[in-house]
């Protein structure tokens, strides 16, 4: 690794460190308890900023599958692979944040609710995409069926924000954009969703880079071969 | 105080699987340097060989 890309590497993992710091510094001593919720609606500061993250994974990993399919060079597909495996691991949190969530909000952990049901179907549909890769014989094979799962996939990620305003649903509307928050908890918000999004390039960067050494293995195994 | 324990339970799995997923990416890394160090290895070997 040069001397340059480990400073930049260094300087993201310690910009994500004081972030995510004061990330939590505000959700547990900054900002207010919620009136009606009590101290269980501090799980929002995270559960929003990770569903945030998950659906920016799968829009980069539509942006580079689309890349891939185009160029045909392996080093996008990595990147739209990488963020699907992130994507799947946030969404994975989201649908265990929001039932601890629900739990003694509703009183209930989980309803078939759209917003709910979307975001099950988005973490199958990339669960899938991540198996059919691995399940690939030939790793440009597993590159293109992951491309058009990548694309098609992307379908559900509007259905999933959107939910809300489309369907009746149990599930809370978007309070933010229609001023049903404090300038605080919007403070609060911002730093998480800003400190979540420095967190998915830190990972998304080291992924990245786990691909192509595996792609340079393949490449010295076949230079070995052929010697 | 009420819930305290959803609250508490949400931030755990929250860092558990964070730092469990940052964990196996470097455990993965440390293999594939190994890996690729030999394979750099035997292909300098081969070629001196030849």
């Amino acid at each position: 690794m040069s001397n340059k890309r480990a400073l930049r590497d260094n300087a993201l993992l310690g910009l994500g460190l004081v972030l995510m710091v004061a990330a939590l510094y505000m959700v547990f001593v900054y900002v207010p308890t919620e009136k009606n919720m009590g101290i269980v609606q501090r799980i929002f500061y995270f559960h929003v900023p990770i569903a945030w993250v998950s659906l920016l994974s799968f829009f980069i990993t539509f942006i580079f599958s689309i890349l891939y399919l185009w160029k045909r060079e392996m080093k996008w597909d990595s990147v739209a692979c990488a963020s699907a495996e992130i994507g799947v691991v946030f969404t994975t949190l989201v649908l265990i944040t929001g039932p601890i969530w629900a739990k003694p909000v509703w009183g209930i952990w989980w309803t078939w609710d759209a917003r709910l049901s979307t975001s099950l179907v988005l973490w199958l549909i990339y669960v899938a995409y991540l198996l059919i890769r691995s399940f690939a014989t030939e790793p440009a094979r597993g590159a293109r069926y992951g491309a058009v799962i990548g694309i098609v996939g992307f379908i559900d990620v509007p259905l999933v924000f959107l939910a809300v305003n489309l369907w009746r649903t149990q599930h809370p509307t978007t309070i933010v954009f229609e001023g049903g928050v404090t300038v605080p908890m919007l403070l609060t918000l911002i730093v998480c969703i800003v400190a979540f999004t420095t967190l998915y390039i830190i990972l998304l960067v080291q992924s990245a880079n786990l691909k192509i050494m595996d792609a340079d293995i393949k490449h010295l195994k076949g230079m070995i071969q052929a010697e | 105080m009420d819930n305290i324990g959803y609250l508490f339970a949400a931030y755990t799995v929250i860092w558990a699987v964070v730092f469990g997923y940052a964990l196996m990416m470097q455990k993965k890394q440390r293999q594939l340097q190994r890996k690729i160090k030999l394979l750099q290895d035997s292909l300098d070997k081969s070629k001196t060989n030849s």
